[in-house]
């Protein structure tokens, strides 16, 4: 009973205060004799007060003498107000025998407290009809803002990204409104950014993403020569959500060559600023590729990097010389980050002796850096074999086995379910990284998780490979917060003419679940290499600080 | 900009001289709808600003004047060419060329089609390919063609075209015309692609999305006179062709001789497109493939890429034969949401109509007529106790009282005599029919051929 709990806080404090005030005088064995006295106050009130709300008529207390001169037909809507008054005589001869054991001197201080106390208590009271009236259940007086929120929608410790609260009706409005202010000013209506639409049905626990349909593509619903988006912007979306630039190094190198062509053919309007209006143009883009495929932690840190260097072109430059700075700092960053981190990190690895002859090499699906590694190793002829382990449904431990044979690596090719019978034989795992939270916790293809557990189950030591541009500043300690949902139709295979799972959405209990990423924790990791150099999982703070004090 | 339209209309219609006589196929009522409409409204629905229309003068001053083309928002930049020059498609390309600056999407003036365009540009855009095209399923037209005696006899030939197993990768294409020892397959294509389908129940919709590299070689190619009949044979054929690679540079390729099966091609078809190391980087470090189970990496390295979409529902119709162009007056209203009868027409109460039929503007349809699954265009007058069916009837006819028109295609301005009786005949633009006329399967288009019809 929140009222009970309410009115007792005003008889509660009243007597704190007084005590407070005299407390100088009180004694220890006071002291305690107070707190019990509070105590069974409250249990006697809790009791009373229940009796007050069950048996409205009923006046049986012999303690509340002052009890309601009207407790008959007490309406439910306006409980508290009636017992405001019953619960402040009912304090005030509570207090009496508090006061009389605190002591002789506080007789006189009593009224002014126990008009305090009354006071108190019709705020309170006031406040628990309002909130009463509002909604009951959940509402804890306990929340950590100091300005309660009033809907249940709003989640009420910190902001929630939109991207992980799709199963909320008002962050969908929200986005679409956003989408809709994002069009450019002179294309007149009806030319705006799609929204996409969810498709199937999602699992409960992932409920809160979005699952899109490959064949429902974003395009439909643009017109055909995109005049709103850049087309290079267009075929890069379309290539993101079919699946033919997937990885992320592929993704980031791709965006960029993409903002290279837009730089190219952007034109000043007459009364702007490059600096701010090459930015707000890059908006909406930047909301069309996410429509797309959820953009991935690189991509996200080569997009801040980018807007950063706009926003630093100075006002007076030409728009020429603005125009090649920027694609020479396109040019750089991939070349820096990228294509040398990457050189760098085989160098690392090689070198330091993480690659040497003997070894058996479990990789993980695709990742471009780990096959770069193993094909330097292999070039400076190191003697070692591989392990491809692969899972469905994407299957792209074939392109990395490809890859490696092509290259004459000799490599066996497992499924996932067989990694613990392959495990005795691996000396070392190589894995690759799609981002690094700043909790250490390594995010990559679904499965990878597994993969380390099973490792550290056998003692065999696991390698992270992954350059700093894929360093995030998210925090994440499972796969559930925030992940992504691919087409579940990618799970429906036919073998021998037969389709089992072609009918899946007309089953009401089945749900395809497809999820792309999971997240890695630090105990299962022993080393990440990185072009810095070689560092525990728990140092991915560290380089991001460090990062920030750089630029 | 991404993408520029070009409708071809300057096309004659050598497969339907009957109905071409005299009005140009470009502006041949469908529906009560100039055929070139059709293609005119899918550009705008999927939001083309402008295009470029290749006619003919007659053309041209036919569309200045009609109310349907005056409809149309989009700017149309007509360019006009020589009637009797005998222009393939290609040439007219190239004879458009400076106008290019970008990606094209090639249209036929008879195409009419509810494909969604989106379909295949998205192959054009996410595989960065060369040439994407429209196909459809092809159907039988069950109707009678008026003016033919007996079976007709299947004077259509083929098209054999190969696609890959996920059916977008155009990886064979020819005609039976052209296949006289049989039907041969290099090896390189087998090797890279093991499995193919071949089909060819397939109708060409002549809907091609071409970069503009294509544009540019044809230029200089002046051999090539056809889209259709020899370009994108060429295009296919090249995607397999060992000497393609886009790093040579033209002069190296002057000298050389090309090979003997690619025809007239002298130079070759550069493609490439600035920052290609970019590119390059992108595809090396993403993970996917377009084929599994040999050794090479997506696309077999190649950078000449053709892709079809094949629509199987839907419609998609080529207006080039006298039995598609019934066919499709019978479709094409179906097609959109329009009243059936125009509201300036005069139909009287006691006139039977069937739902299927479509009554053009300023008509006057007098009492006791019947009219069925029919089209009747705009300004006619039909009288009274007329009995049409199945037939299409274009602008300013006559019909005096008492015909019965079955199965037939009236031309502009031709006048019906009182109680004619026409089964699955053809009459031609202003032509006269006597009263009293009976005829089955006649094709009346000149004052010679009307012997055949008697009292």
């Amino acid at each position: 009973m929140a009222d009970s709990g309410v009115i007792d806080g005003p008889g509660r404090k009243d007597e704190i205060e007084r005590a407070k005030s005299e407390g100088k005088d009180l004694t220890k064995e006071e002291k305690q004799r107070l707190r019990k006295e509070k105590k069974q106050q409250k249990k006697s009130k809790e009791k009373k007060d229940d009796k007050a709300s069950q048996e409205n008529e009923k006046e049986k207390k012999p303690v509340t003498s002052a009890a309601p001169a009207a407790p008959a037909s007490q309406p439910p809507t306006k409980p508290t107000m009636q017992k405001a008054p019953s619960a402040v005589p009912a304090t005030a001869p509570v207090s009496v025998p508090a006061s009389e054991a605190s002591g002789p001197a506080d007789k006189p201080a009593k009224t002014k407290a126990e008009l305090k106390a009354e006071r108190r208590a019709r705020q309170e009271a006031e406040r628990a009809s309002k909130q009463s009236k509002k909604g009951e259940t959940g509402q804890q007086a306990t929340t950590s803002k100091p300005k309660a929120p009033p809907s249940d929608l709003q989640p009420v410790v910190k902001r929630l990204p939109e991207h992980i609260q799709v199963d909320n009706p008002d962050v969908l409005k929200k986005l679409a409104k956003k989408l809709e202010r994002q069009q450019t000013p002179e294309h007149y209506a009806a030319k705006k950014i799609p929204l996409r639409l969810d498709y199937g049905y999602k699992v409960s626990l992932f409920s809160h993403l979005h699952q899109y349909s490959r064949k429902a593509p974003l395009t439909q619903q643009l017109s055909i020569p995109s005049t709103v988006i850049h087309p290079a912007i267009v075929r890069l979306g379309l290539q993101y959500s079919h699946g033919i630039v997937a990885g992320s190094n592929a993704r980031s190198v791709a965006l960029l060559h993409a903002f290279k062509q837009v730089i190219r053919d952007y034109t000043t309007p007459p009364n702007e600023e490059l600096s701010r209006d090459l930015v707000n143009k890059l908006k909406p883009y930047i909301s069309f590729l996410n429509q797309c495929r959820p953009l991935s932690a690189s991509m996200g840190n080569a997009i801040k990097y980018i807007k950063k260097e706009i926003s630093n072109i100075p006002s007076n430059c030409k728009e020429e010389e603005a125009k090649s700075k920027l694609l020479n700092d396109i040019e750089s960053y991939i070349n820096e980050k990228i294509i040398l981190a990457g050189v760098a990190i085989a160098k690392c690895a090689i070198e330091k002796q993480k690659i040497s002859d003997g070894d058996v090499i479990l990789v993980y699906g695709c990742s471009s850096l780990v096959n770069h590694i193993l094909c330097e190793a292999f070039e400076k002829s190191r003697k070692f074999r591989v392990i491809v382990v692969d899972s469905r449904p994407r299957l792209e431990g074939k392109e990395a086995l490809r890859r490696l044979v092509q290259k004459g690596i000799s490599c066996t090719y497992v499924l996932i379910s067989a990694v613990s019978y392959i495990l005795p034989e691996v000396s070392k795992v190589f894995l690759g990284a799609h981002a690094l939270l700043a909790n250490g916790y390594v995010m990559s293809r679904v499965g990878t998780s597994q993969i380390a557990l099973v490792a550290k189950a056998f003692n065999v030591p696991v390698l992270v490979c992954c350059e700093t541009y894929k360093f995030c500043d998210r925090v994440q300690t499972d796969s559930f917060v925030s992940n992504e949902l691919d087409d579940p139709d990618d799970l429906i295979v036919t073998r021998k003419g037969t389709t089992p799972l072609e009918g899946w959405q007309n089953e009401s209990s089945l749900g395809l679940l497809n999820l792309v990423y999971d997240v890695t924790p630090p105990d299962f990791v022993d080393l990440v290499i990185t072009e810095l150099g070689m560092i525990p999982c728990t140092s991915v703070p560290v380089v991001l600080r460090v990062k920030n004090v750089d630029q | 900009m991404e993408l520029q339209a070009v409708l071809m209309a300057a096309g004659g219609g050598s497969r339907m001289t009957d109905l071409t006589y005299n009005t140009p196929k470009a502006m041949l009522p469908v529906g009560n709808k100039p055929l070139m409409w059709y293609p005119l409204n899918l550009l705008e629905k999927v939001g083309f600003e402008e295009v470029i229309v290749i006619t003919t003068k007659e053309v041209q001053k036919m569309m200045s004047t009609d109310l349907k083309i005056k409809d149309v928002k989009m700017k149309l930049d007509v360019v006009s060419i020589q009637e009797d020059g005998d222009m393939g498609t290609a040439d007219a390309l190239r004879h458009i060329q400076p106008k290019i600056k970008t990606d094209i999407l090639v249209l036929s003036c008879d195409l009419i089609t509810d494909a969604a365009l989106h379909e295949v540009v998205d192959l054009f855009r996410a595989h960065n390919a060369t040439m994407a095209m429209l196909m459809s399923k092809a159907h039988e037209f069950t109707e009678t063609v008026p003016g033919q005696k007996g079976k007709k006899k299947t004077a259509e030939q083929r098209d054999f075209v190969g696609v890959d197993q996920s059916g977008k990768r155009l990886l064979f294409m020819a005609n039976e015309a052209d296949l006289e020892d049989g039907l041969s397959i290099r090896k390189s294509i087998m090797r890279k692609h093991p499995r193919m389908l071949i089909k060819t129940g397939l109708v060409d919709a002549h809907l091609y999305c071409l970069k503009k590299a294509v544009v540019d070689f044809l230029t200089e190619n002046k051999s090539i006179s056809s889209i259709r009949g020899e370009l994108v044979p060429y295009l296919v054929r090249k995607q397999f062709s060992k000497t393609v690679n886009s790093q040579k540079l033209k002069d190296d390729i002057d000298d050389q001789t090309q090979e003997k099966n690619d025809g007239p091609a002298n130079h070759e078809l550069l493609i490439s497109s600035r920052d290609e190391p970019l590119l390059q980087l992108a595809q090396e470090r993403s993970c996917w493939n377009d084929h599994r189970g040999d050794m090479s990496e997506a696309y077999h390295g190649g950078k000449l890429r053709c892709y079809v979409h094949i629509m199987d529902q839907g419609l998609c119709c080529r207006v080039n034969t006298l039995a598609a162009y019934i066919e499709v007056n019978r479709l094409a209203p179906k097609l959109f949401e329009e009243p059936s009868v125009h509201p300036s027409a005069d139909i009287s109460e006691r006139c039977q109509m069937g739902s299927d039929s479509i009554i053009g503007a300023l008509c006057h349809i007098a009492d006791k007529t019947s009219i069925k699954r029919s089209t009747i265009g705009n300004n006619t007058t039909v009288k009274e106790k007329v009995k049409v069916t199945n037939s299409i009837i274009m602008h300013g006819v006559t019909i005096e009282e008492g015909c019965n028109i079955q199965g037939s295609v009236i031309c502009s301005n031709a006048v019906i005599g009182r109680g004619a009786d026409l089964k699955y005949c053809l009459v031609g633009n202003g032509q006269h029919i006597e009263p009293e006329a009976m005829g089955s399967k006649i094709l009346v288009w000149t004052k010679k051929s009307r012997d055949i019809l008697h009292s």
